[in-house]
């Protein structure tokens, strides 16, 4: 039995940069979980992650990751993407220090 | 089409006689080289490595192997091969490549030029005295 | 030390230049992505879960000061302010940009260094024993070898776009300080029975998904016959090597598959071939590296300041008896600086407190560094009346640890915090394991115990050679963490022994507490160490520390 198809982001790391970003559904890239397009349904999350991968003057490595809708726009269900959206545990480095300076 | 590579740039394919007779060899990448020396005979005048992917090397190792058997033919490397391994390959014991046309366009002539200085800062050649590896 | 000489500065010249062309050409799409990846990581360059990370070499782990300044300079004009120093003798930059890469190492190759085959399916790193020089059980100093290694593998044209990575060691003592059973090959430098120098070859071991020891292939190569014969090793295996499946692809699964026998045959066949290409050229270049590796003048006095607080000062005597190695010259000793404070990120040290121990290096210690696999700092070479003013101001910059062999130095991988192949977190887990036992005020009373913990199956934290490993995986989502017991990274290396099922994130500590106290109840003596008593007792006891539960069921 084909398992049911869970919602999903579509992540990558810019090129440049190589932080976190993530593709919004106005076709542009965040780098906040929250404004990332949260794709309920499987054929559209394949079209999108086309689009996504035919941009690599952007960004590197774009994937669908899984996440869950939240209060404040999509959330991880992962502990990986929890880290990828946040930054490492051991400093405050990373998007939690982008966040704490704003 | 394919496009021809040496130290002077891009040109056409000037061997003309195919890889169908004995003059000629077409060999894949996974060829063990310790089991071609029968298959050398005199009359072997080119033989065409390929190169599936530029990320297996194997092609640079059948190379090396060749020369230092005493084939002093003809060595050519065909397939996927990115200009960052000329160098590499002309290091080996290539005397060409031959790469797609379409790989030519996206990596045109100066990236490849720019690697035809390949007998410069070689450690291999500083390490054994003498000419190149491969010489 | 190695001073690069005007065509080591020419090459890295050059190399530099090419990879800032291929920064430029993946930026104007003439490289693809996956073009683009083998160049950059041969560079150093790798891309990990926040950011880039460069891999800097420090080859056989040795620096000088200026060098080490240099990388301070790194982390603090381009990075964090940090670097990362790794079980494989290289540092790590976690934060840079890739349009400043070019720049960062054209900073590295002023001070003679770069990130060269520091990864990708290349001959890596050379890495050798972190005493080499200094050493009181030395055969001969390493690092000269390592450097002709060095040089012969950097931009090999053969071994470029291998199956996998290859990592060479390198160790001249009687005892391994550099786990040379663990590597792809590992050459020891011996003496064979008429007297002469020589080295005998080990290939086939590492760690990562099937562990392996390396085995003998060559008891005695000549001097003059080693490059010929390193390559001979590295031909067959990039030829035969598997590409079907790169969990396969490693040395060790070769040897595995087709017997050590069969290796050495084809090795000694494609040696015939190889060993008249070298005229001679390779010997002469290494006369010329062992003049750069000549000790250094060592200066002559009175010991009376180190004795005195040594027989005045608790913290300066604690620090002595774990931190120092006995030196060459008596009245030198070989200091470790713990980059493993307790709580603090095995292995991270600040852009200060590498000028910090530049700055001792240049003043007391001969300008020598070196980094060690357990990810410390290294003063080679002190007389030992400069001690007491060297623990002074490591203290100040909270470099002063005295915890070098025990719990709480341990080795951990980057793991979930920043690598992006992570399973688990390595450095939190660490962090606390090394509080605990600060708390308990335990860990002197414990003696020598090597924790490893690596975040996934690629074991880059040396887990299964850890006296107690830690593995840190994925289970449904969730961190959980297998323990193995008895691993050895020694001359005697041993692979640990699973202890059981694994233990969630909040368990672990508990876990390893629960170990150490089954080792402090049976072991014989306090001198008798927790892998000698795991030796004599094995496996049970500890298992019963670890699941009283499952003892309670069969009872
Ligand atoms: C953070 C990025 C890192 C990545 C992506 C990475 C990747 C890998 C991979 C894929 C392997 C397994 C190779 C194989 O089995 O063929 C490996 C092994 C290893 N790595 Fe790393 N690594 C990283 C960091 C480190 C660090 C920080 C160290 C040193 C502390 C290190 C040292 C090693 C060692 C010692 C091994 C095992 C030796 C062996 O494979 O035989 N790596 N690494
Ligand atoms: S062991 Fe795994 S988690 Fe740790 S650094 Fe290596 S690849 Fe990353």
């Amino acid at each position: 039995m084909a398992r049911a198809f869970t919602p999903k982001v579509i992540t990558a790391n810019h090129l440049i940069e190589g932080d976190v970003i993530y593709l919004t559904a106005a076709d542009t890239w965040s780098r906040d979980l929250a404004e990332a397009e949260l794709i309920t349904d499987e054929a559209h999350a394949q079209l999108r992650l086309l689009d996504a991968q035919s941009q690599p003057a952007t960004v590197v490595g774009a994937y669908l990751a899984d996440a869950t809708s939240g209060a404040n726009g999509p959330e991880p269900t992962h502990f990986r993407e929890e880290f990828r959206r946040t930054g490492p545990s051991n400093y405050a480095h990373g998007k939690q220090e982008v966040l704490a300076n704003v | 089409m394919t496009v021809i590579i040496t130290d002077t740039g891009f040109g056409p394919d000037t061997w003309t006689l195919g890889y169908e007779g004995d003059t000629a060899l077409d060999l894949p990448s996974d060829t063990d080289p310790v089991q071609l020396s029968e298959r050398l005979a005199a009359q072997v005048q080119m033989i065409r490595i390929a190169f599936p992917s530029f990320a297996d090397g194997r092609g640079f190792t059948i190379a090396r192997h060749l020369r230092l058997s005493g084939y002093k033919g003809h060595l050519r490397a065909t397939g996927h091969l990115i200009a960052d391994q000329y160098a590499m390959a002309r290091r080996s014991g290539f005397d060409d490549v031959e790469i797609s046309d379409e790989l030519a366009a996206r990596q045109p002539e100066n990236q490849w030029l720019a690697r035809a200085n390949w007998q410069q800062n070689d450690y291999q050649a500083r390490m054994r005295g003498g000419s190149p590896a491969a010489a | 030390m190695y001073k690069y000489n005007d065509f080591d500065t020419a090459f890295l010249a050059e190399r530099n230049a090419q990879f800032r062309a291929q920064v430029e050409r993946r930026i104007d799409g003439s490289l693809t992505e996956d073009e683009f990846k083998p160049l950059r990581l041969m560079n150093g360059l790798y891309l990990q879960l926040h950011a880039y990370m460069l891999r800097v070499a420090i080859p056989y782990g040795s620096l000088n000061s200026a060098q080490m300044n240099t990388l301070a300079l790194l982390a603090e004009k381009w990075d964090k302010g940090y670097g990362h120093f790794t079980t494989r003798q290289n540092i790590q930059y976690n934060w840079p940009k890739l349009s400043d890469v070019p720049d960062m190492l054209d900073a590295l190759a002023e001070v003679g260094m770069h990130a060269i085959q520091t990864s990708g399916n290349t001959i890596r790193n050379v890495t050798a024993d972190h005493f080499a020089g200094a050493a009181a059980d030395e055969i001969e100093d390493p690092r000269p070898i390592a450097e002709l290694i060095r040089q012969w593998s950097t931009d090999h044209p053969e071994f470029q776009f291998m199956g996998r990575k290859f990592k060479i060691a390198v160790g001249g003592a009687a005892k391994d300080r550099a786990v040379l059973k663990a590597h792809d090959l590992a050459v020891r430098v011996v003496q064979n029975d008429a007297g002469e120098t020589g080295y005998q070859i080990l290939i086939g071991g590492g760690l990562g998904r099937t562990p392996m020891i390396g085995k003998v292939i060559n008891d005695f190569v000549p001097r003059a016959d080693l490059l010929p014969y390193i390559e001979a090793v590295v031909s067959v295996w990039n030829q035969i090597g598997r590409r079907d499946n790169k969990y396969k692809a490693r040395i060790k699964i070769t040897v595995h598959e087709h017997g050590i026998d069969h290796i050495r045959a084809r090795v000694d066949a494609r040696f015939a071939l190889i060993r008249p290409t070298f005229l001679g050229a390779d010997q002469e270049l290494f006369s010329e590296i062992k003049v750069h590796f000549s000790p250094p003048k060592f200066r002559t006095g009175s010991t009376t300041p180190y004795d005195t607080a040594y027989k005045t000062d608790p913290v300066f005597r604690a620090w002595a008896d774990t931190n120092l190695a006995d030196h060459r010259v008596s009245d030198h000793a070989i200091v470790t600086i713990s980059i493993k404070k307790h709580g603090a990120t095995p292995g991270d040290a600040s852009a200060e407190q590498m000028r910090v121990m530049a700055t001792l290096a240049a003043d007391y210690g001969y300008d020598e560094l070196r980094i060690s696999h357990e990810q410390n700092v290294i003063l080679p070479h002190v007389h030992k009346s400069d001690l007491p003013a060297i623990h002074a101001k490591l203290k100040q910059h909270g470099l002063g640890t005295a915890n070098i062999g025990l719990i709480s130095d341990i080795i951990a991988c980057p793991g979930m915090d920043y690598c992006a192949l992570a399973t688990a977190r390595s450095i939190p887990v660490a962090e606390q394991i090394a509080t605990r036992f600060d708390d308990l005020k335990l860990e002197h009373d414990i003696g020598h115990l090597q924790i490893k913990i690596s975040g996934c199956i690629n074991a880059c934290g040396h887990h299964h050679v850890g006296h107690i490993g830690i593995l840190g995986l994925d289970r449904a989502g969730v961190e959980n963490y297998q323990i193995t017991l008895g691993g050895d990274a020694t001359w005697s290396a041993a692979v640990g022994e699973r202890a059981g099922p694994g233990f969630a994130y909040d368990e672990i500590v508990p876990a390893v507490e629960r170990i150490v106290d089954a080792y402090l109840s049976v072991r014989d003596t306090a001198e008798e160490t927790f892998l000698e008593t795991y030796r004599r007792v094995g496996m049970s006891p500890f298992k019963a520390a670890l699941y009283p539960e499952a003892i309670k069921k069969v009872a």
